[in-house]
């Protein structure tokens, strides 16, 4: 792996969210959801990011909401991403008239707009868990990655050793997924990378409507209640900056990562130039 | 013409998809939407609304086949049931009453994202290796950020730390509505903040895309060719290099306006926008389904339509697809 | 001139020096990776980061006798100098025409550029008329690119590079992507162009043989470096580099008696990791162990025939045969 600065930042952050999810609870006494007397406090001393309306901690919400809103997201791009392989590399692989309905409906997918798809799906769930949530997110989210995969399959199935493998009577499913899979790692991580991005943004938005199990702490249920208690009239803004900022941040780590994936393939991307002055260019 | 009759063939396939899936959900989600309902309002509903909920649904009997018809013949009719909390109002008049908003605040905003974060864009690539590349960290994070999250910040600073701008409504309740100035001024003066929101948020995906493409473009043999036939630099960006890459960039912005119509309705929340966004925000309070269901439907088509303006320009800027074959 | 790597700068064209006369057709030929494009390309000052020039001098000659550096040139003089004096026509006219803008006003670009005089008429008018003499008919010129064939793409690439009447026209494989027929017809167009406008040409191609009918002198490259020049004639019927040999060798001729196809073995080397002394000598057939120790000076063979190859040396024995005025072809 060559060491991009790029892949490095995006690295580092997110290595610190994925530790703050798994280990931030042991090093953060406090409940979230313990309520106090002292509400909408600002950062202090005892409340380093302050406390909501009903004296909540707001470090202690933002520190467990990490790990349903990078649970919800990791989750749902699982589920998203082996959709998209399956219909990806079964329309690609097989062509004809299979590759054709995959493909239309990859597109549909692709074109309808997905969160007031999600919001009418998590309207029906009778129960609203991280993992029916998560599901609900991954119906809308699995139809990029599958048609990227679907075009690098087609162009993998012309390539020599598959057809060597089709000519010696390898079964389609072992070529599918012993010969090609593999080959696609690296596209596959991408289109993952983009959708666990695509998945905590929806969640965030579905908590934000009130479509989320109220009672557990995510980023996105914190800035629920923060828009619905007049956080911002009273000018807490940190209730509401911490949520957004970690989605964000987390965000730009995934697109920095991806970022740095597509140098390497793409060298035309790359932005690295000599620090020679003597260059005589195209004249810019 | 071709291209475009292929176009229009997809959208009406993708429209149907829609509205079969709309009559799907209900159906095949776990429970009965209407006993889930009434469980949930603690029989505080009007025997009226159940019927009318029932009614909405097409459960009204008869086979899955059967209810499909009488619910594609309602859609014909432009019938997409009576919503709940605002019984016994038909969803459409409802969704009537809100959509002008969003299209006038997100149309508008979109195209403002649009027109600015392109030419951002064509600069970025044109000026790549310069400080302009810094910028690119900065736009992975606001590629990232939720709308309704910018929303609330804009809100906090411009409207309540400075109160330079109104943070709720579309119009100051003092004016009159009608075609007046008043009334126009005091529009655009409170689409300001919601507009902004929109621009901020979408605007870093406008850049990157086509200053990725843009990237590739110049690497093209009839940019190269424009730099040696000496024309001017700006005429070599704009008229070769930009207006080839804007092709591609057309399509995938196409592609993205699902996600900005999402976040867009989301922002309206936090302004009070009476647009689609209130109307879907009062519809998930009170678990109005058929309000729900009726808004996903006309966002689809609102998207399709929108995604069938752009192949429109895509067809007026591209001698290609013109080509009768 | 270098291409900037990862793995530090990858000497692409190394220590070429070369003349073009006025009104002259160089051959320049090569195989692939061969460094032709390169050159041609930082002749122009088309360059394009990674690649840059790091060292040398490209100096124009103007018919007034004054003379210019065009590595030195400034934005605005370089701006000036393109087309005007300089044009390029491209290996693909498919890729290196505009695909969204019709081919008169491809033309018509140009003219305005550089013209500012011309009216809208006057500039139309010399548009249909630049693409009528390369045999486009005047209706053509509201065609887009890919209306055309490629043959015609070709034409229409050519009538651009004609707009300004320059002095020197570099064409970049202007008929590898054509077919046989096609490929004659533009070549025989070319030629008389150059009859009638006086322009001296750059043409390269890997096709050496195609050079025998074009070129006045021919120049061939290998890994970055030139290995021989000369009057085509004198490089057509006595080649002294056996690299050269090797690719008037490697077609089989259509007239004339029969000899011996000998191609090159091997492919040409990785340009970050060239071979020590001379860089042909692990696929030459004449090799001796000297070739990997000392890398060979271009030296005066004949009168006006240059050619880098120890054989020619006082340190190679006997020159051998093919490569002398003796071996004839």
């Amino acid at each position: 792996m060559p060491r991009s600065p790029k892949i490095i930042a995006g690295g580092v952050i997110l290595v610190f969210f994925i530790l703050l999810a798994l280990v931030g609870p042991v090093l953060v006494d406090g409940d979230p959801t313990k309520t106090t007397d002292v509400g909408l406090a600002g950062p202090s001393a005892a409340h380093w990011l302050g406390t909501t309306q009903s004296g909540q901690d707001v470090l202690a919400q933002v520190v467990y909401g990490a790990r349903v809103s990078l649970g919800v997201g990791l989750l749902s791009a699982l589920i998203a991403t082996v959709l998209s392989i399956v219909v990806g590399l079964i329309g690609g692989y097989a062509g004809g008239v299979v590759d054709e309905v995959l493909s239309l409906l990859t597109n549909i997918f692709l074109v309808l707009p997905a969160l007031p798809l999600v919001i009418v799906l998590a309207g029906y769930l009778p129960s609203r868990g991280v993992t029916s949530v998560a599901a609900v997110i991954a119906v809308t989210g699995w139809a990029w990655g599958a048609r990227v995969l679907r075009a690098q399959t087609l162009t993998l199935r012309g390539r020599d050793y598959v057809q060597a493998a089709k000519a010696s009577g390898e079964r389609a499913w072992r070529i599918i997924f012993a010969e090609i899979l593999p080959v696609e790692f690296p596209v596959i991580a991408t289109s993952f990378l983009a959708t666990v991005l695509a998945a905590i943004l929806a969640e965030a938005g579905l908590s934000f409507l009130g479509l989320a199990n109220l009672s557990t702490v995510s980023w996105g249920t914190m800035l629920y209640f923060a828009q619905n208690n007049q956080a911002l009239l009273v000018g807490a803004w940190w209730w509401f900056i911490p949520p957004g900022l970690c989605i964000a941040l987390i965000g730009a780590g995934l697109g920095l990562l991806n970022f740095g994936i597509d140098e390497i393939a793409n060298p035309r991307l790359r932005t690295v130039l000599p620090k020679r002055r003597k260059r005589f260019g195209a004249g810019r | 013409m071709r291209y475009l009759l292929r176009r229009l063939g997809f959208y009406l396939i993708t429209a149907w998809a829609a509205i079969t899936i709309n009559f799907l959900i209900p159906r095949l989600m776990p429970g009965d939407p209407v006993d889930l309902m009434v469980a949930r309002m603690n029989g505080q509903i009007d025997p009226d609304a159940i019927a009318a909920m029932k009614r909405a649904f097409g459960l009204t009997g008869g086979s899955l086949w059967s209810q499909y018809w009488t619910y594609l013949g309602n859609l014909a009719h432009g019938e997409l049931g009576r919503s709940i909390t605002m019984y016994p109002t038909e969803v459409s008049s409802v969704i009537g009453g809100a959509l002008p908003w969003t299209l006038g605040l997100v149309g508008i905003a979109t195209i403002i994202s649009y027109v600015i974060g392109t030419g951002l864009g064509v600069v970025a690539a044109w000026r790549r290796g310069t400080w302009l590349d810094s910028i690119l960290p900065a736009t992975t994070f606001l590629q990232a950020v939720p709308y309704f999250w910018v929303a609330l910040a804009l809100v906090m600073v411009f409207g309540v730390t400075l109160s330079w701008l109104p943070v709720s409504g579309a119009y100051s309740l003092d004016v009159e509505p009608g075609f007046t100035g008043d009334f126009l001024g005091s529009m655009a003066y409170h689409a300001i903040l919601p507009a902004i929101t929109i621009v901020v948020a979408s605007i870093a995906d406008r850049v990157m895309g086509m200053r990725n493409v843009m990237v590739t473009t110049l690497g093209e043999d009839y940019v190269t060719m424009a730099e040696a036939k000496g024309l001017t630099s700006r005429r070599v960006m704009w008229a070769y290099a930009a207006r080839n890459a804007i092709l591609p960039n057309i399509t995938s912005f196409t592609l993205s306006l699902g996600f900005v119509v999402g976040g867009s309705v989301l922002t309206e929340i936090v302004f009070s926008y009476p647009g689609i966004g209130s109307v879907l925000l009062k519809a998930v309070e009170n678990e109005d389904f058929p309000l729900m269901q009726g808004i996903f439907l006309i966002i689809s088509l609102a998207v399709l339509a929108a995604n069938f303006l752009a192949d429109l320009c895509y067809v007026a800027l591209d001698p290609r697809t013109r080509q009768e074959a | 001139m270098d291409y900037l790597t990862g793995s530090g700068a990858v000497h692409a064209v190394d220590g070429v020096s070369l003349t073009l006369r006025r009104g002259e057709i160089l051959g320049l030929a090569g195989e692939s990776g061969s460094g032709k494009s390169t050159l041609a390309n930082a002749v122009a000052r088309l360059l394009r980061p990674p690649a840059v020039v790091t060292a040398g001098s490209v100096t124009y000659h103007r018919a007034d006798g004054s003379a210019t550096d065009l590595l030195r040139m400034g934005k605005q003089e370089l701006r000036r100098f393109r087309w005007k004096e300089l044009a390029v026509v491209f290996q693909s006219a498919m890729n290196s025409l505009n695909p969204v803008t019709t081919v008169g006003s491809q033309v018509d670009d140009v003219l305005r550029a550089h013209d500012r005089s011309m009216s809208t008429v006057e500039r139309r008018d010399r548009a249909v008329e630049l693409l009528r003499r390369v045999g486009i008919s005047a209706d053509r010129a509201k065609s887009y690119p890919h209306e055309l064939s490629g043959g015609m793409r070709q034409r229409a690439a050519i009538a651009i590079a004609l707009a300004l009447n320059p002095e020197i026209i570099i064409m970049d494989e202007p008929t590898t992507a054509l077919d046989v027929v096609v490929q004659r017809d533009i070549l025989r167009e070319i030629k008389a162009l150059r009859e009638e406008y006086g322009f001296a040409v750059v043409f390269i191609t890997h096709d050496l043989s195609l050079l025998l009918s074009m070129a006045d002198r021919i120049a061939v490259m290998y890994a970055g470096q030139l290995v021989e020049h000369g009057a085509a004639r004198d490089v057509h019927d006595h080649p002294r580099h056996p690299y050269t040999l090797g690719l008037l060798r490697s077609f089989p001729k259509l007239r004339g008696p029969r000899e011996e196809l000998l191609g090159i073995p091997g492919t040409p080397p990785d340009l970050r990791d060239l071979p020590p002394g001379c860089p042909f000598h692990p696929r030459c057939r004449f090799a001796v162990d000297a070739c990997s120790a000392e890398q060979p000076e271009l030296t005066e063979v004949h009168s006006g025939q240059w050619a880098a190859c120890l054989a020619h040396g006082p340190s190679y024995g006997p020159v051998p045969v093919e490569l002398s005025a003796g071996g004839s072809r």
